[in-house]
């Protein structure tokens, strides 16, 4: 993995880069989910409040808003860092696909500052200037501008891990676009953003609920608590259950364009037809399991079928393992994918075909044909071109254990977060007979006071532990998002851009020291920045709504 | 600038929204400080254009030699 932290300079640079690029990014992240999530809660409570005229969901929207304002401006800017890393650190990937990625990012750049901003001062200032329509239409406008800025850096992301509407200029050294549609439309992108935003509500609603758990274990701010609850759950419930939805067709795409990464997830090593997903499986979450001569990870448990239609809708489908990419195989269509020892010589080839034709195109005795001779080769090889830096095929292959457990991880939290709901539904309204069997089950495994067994809607005075697991479960909430994103960019690895270009390419000639330095910089800024955030929306938790 | 007018409106907003503004003073405070150690401090010290640096002009010949040469010793 990470295992040239202090080693050689120049793997050093790597790893360090890395680190400092994972825990930026990160870092960011804290921030992002809860915008979008916080969006949607805020935006259905003001829709509470214009459908009704109500003042309390007034009180109740402005709440909300503020708690949505405090992530959002500590949030602000913290992106930006990324982009920087880009310029320094990974200076050949910033030239050689920058014009390709710097349009989304150019994009986001302008929607997020035009539109965010416009609404979101209306929303914050607006209450006695503008009409309570327009009131309400800017807050679901600021939700829908943080929502759109989360496309285009979707999209940006998505081309890395599937690079379309490009061709690249030997001339110029750039990945040019040739279809912007293709990029912002990439069917990858889609599945991305799909399964991210979605995922993002969950966060917006499991912290929604813990705040609101919270005000009732404190038997304060009652009716906040109990209706804003409600918004939580059934925005919390929808999302996860879409999640997993969004999730199986995101899975899909993996399969089709990155089936090595599906293969780390899954610990499959030897692959086939009618494959079954792991439940779970003994890998050593310390060390790379020995897939070249194991038949499969040792205590596997699985669901028959369930990868094959995991990855092809098909329960009989063909799914390769780690070891069919290394070595090659053929699809179901009969396309013989190469094996990556043949990738591996076509790479070294268009490489050594770009360094002849920029000699010859620069060199003034050529009339042009040597130069159009090579650039051919490099054209026939360009699709293997990231291969031609891969000394070993084992490079390859990315980290098992962290792409195995992280996966696991946030399937496993996913089923839990909608078990919650579920549960949490069926205790706040009376659904005939499952409100009731769930009230009984709860008291008879001593969960719930046998008194309140047969008290339906009853969210006061509930045992202390049912306010606790909603509060637990927002950590959680982001450690199950964390963990998506690191299946999505671990299991890329060695690639900065699939199959175009690995880390040790794109990664700027810096001393290894000064990216260490910055990198122990920056977990100390994230941390208390980090600990700032915390302690402002505790205080205004604490504080409650203003009356 | 007439009462009425849209861009007095649009002033307007703004004006009394920040005036009045509690939280979020302390809320652009942070702001203001975090854009300060981002562009002023990280920017400059910590983050330079390392193309601009090396490269001296001819950045595509930087980087084909960067990208040919780690490839082929």
């Amino acid at each position: 993995m990470l295992q040239n932290l202090y080693l050689n300079i120049d793997a050093g640079t790597i790893d360090w880069s890395r680190a400092q690029f994972a825990l930026t990014a990160i870092y960011h992240w804290l921030f992002v989910p809860l915008t979008l999530g916080l969006a949607v809660i805020m935006g259905i409570v003001e829709t509470k409040y214009y459908r009704t005229r109500d003042e309390f969901w007034k009180n109740a929207a402005k709440f909300w808003q503020k708690l949505f304002g405090i992530n959002f401006a500590m949030g602000v800017a913290t992106g930006i860092i990324l982009e920087f890393e880009f310029g320094t650190n990974w200076s050949n990937y910033s030239w050689f696909v920058g014009d390709i990625f710097g349009a989304p990012l150019a994009v986001e750049g302008i929607v997020a500052f035009f539109m965010e901003s416009t609404f979101v001062a209306v929303m914050f200032f607006g209450w006695k200037k503008v009409s309570p329509g327009f009131h309400l239409a800017s807050t679901w406008l600021t939700g829908l501008g943080a929502t759109i800025s989360a496309w285009w850096i979707l999209v940006a992301n998505a081309w890395m891990q599937y690079p379309v509407g490009c061709e690249f200029n030997p001339d110029t050294m750039r990945n040019e676009m040739v279809s912007f549609a293709e990029v912002a439309l990439s069917p990858f992108a889609i599945d991305k953003f799909c399964h991210t935003v979605i995922s993002s509500w969950i966060i917006g609603a499991i912290f929604c609920v813990a705040v609101c758990c919270w005000y009732l274990m404190k038997n304060r701010e009652v009716k906040l608590a109990t209706e804003s609850l409600k918004i939580g759950v059934w925005v919390g419930l929808i999302a996860a259950v879409l999640a997993g939805a969004t999730g199986h067709k995101s899975a899909q795409s993996v399969g089709e364009v990155q089936p090595m990464k599906l293969a780390a997830m899954e610990a499959l090593y030897n692959g086939g037809e009618d494959q079954g997903l792991t439940a779970i499986a003994w890998v050593n979450p310390f060390c790379q399991p020995d897939y070249a001569n194991e038949e499969a990870a040792p205590l596997k448990l699985e669901m028959p079928y369930a990868l094959s239609f995991m990855a092809t809708n098909d329960i009989h489908g063909y799914v390769p393992g780690i070891n069919d990419i290394l070595n090659g195989y053929t699809k179901p269509d009969g396309t013989v994918e190469p094996s990556v020892d043949e990738k591996i010589a076509r790479g070294k080839k268009a490489i050594e075909a770009l360094a002849a034709y920029r000699q010859a195109k620069f060199n003034s005795s050529d009339d042009g044909s040597i130069a159009a001779a090579h650039l051919k080769v490099l054209q026939e090889n360009m699709q293997y071109f990231g291969y031609g830096y891969i000394k070993d095929k084992n490079d390859i292959v990315p980290f098992i254990p962290v792409n195995f457990w992280a996966f696991r991880i946030m399937v496993g939290l996913g089923c839990v977060f909608i078990l919650y709901f579920l549960v949490m539904l069926l205790l706040m309204y009376d659904i005939p007979f499952l409100s009731i069997f769930t009230r009984r089950l709860l008291a008879t495994i001593g969960l719930l006071p046998e008194t309140m067994a047969d008290a339906p809607k009853q969210l006061t005075g509930l045992p202390s532990w049912h306010y606790w697991t909603a509060i637990i479960l927002v950590p959680l909430a982001y450690i199950a998002s964390e963990c998506g994103w690191l299946v999505a960019e671990f299991g890329r690895q060695p690639w900065t851009i699939q199959d175009m270009l690995p880390t040790w390419a794109a990664v700027s000639d810096l001393n290894a020291g000064s990216v260490a330095l910055t990198f122990i910089l920056f977990l100390i800024l994230f941390s208390t920045m980090l600990a700032v955030e915390i302690n402002i929306l505790l205080k205004q938790i604490k504080k409650g709504p203003e009356l | 600038m007439r009462q009425n007018s849209f861009l007095h409106r649009v002033f307007d907003l703004y004006y009394d929204g920040f005036r009045s503004m509690r939280l979020g003073r302390t809320l652009w405070a942070i702001i203001l400080i975090k854009l300060f150690i981002i562009f002023v401090v990280l920017k400059i010290f910590f983050f330079p254009n390392f193309l601009k640096q090396n490269a001296k002009g001819d950045e595509a010949g930087y980087v084909a030699t960067e990208l040919t040469e780690r490839a082929i010793p």
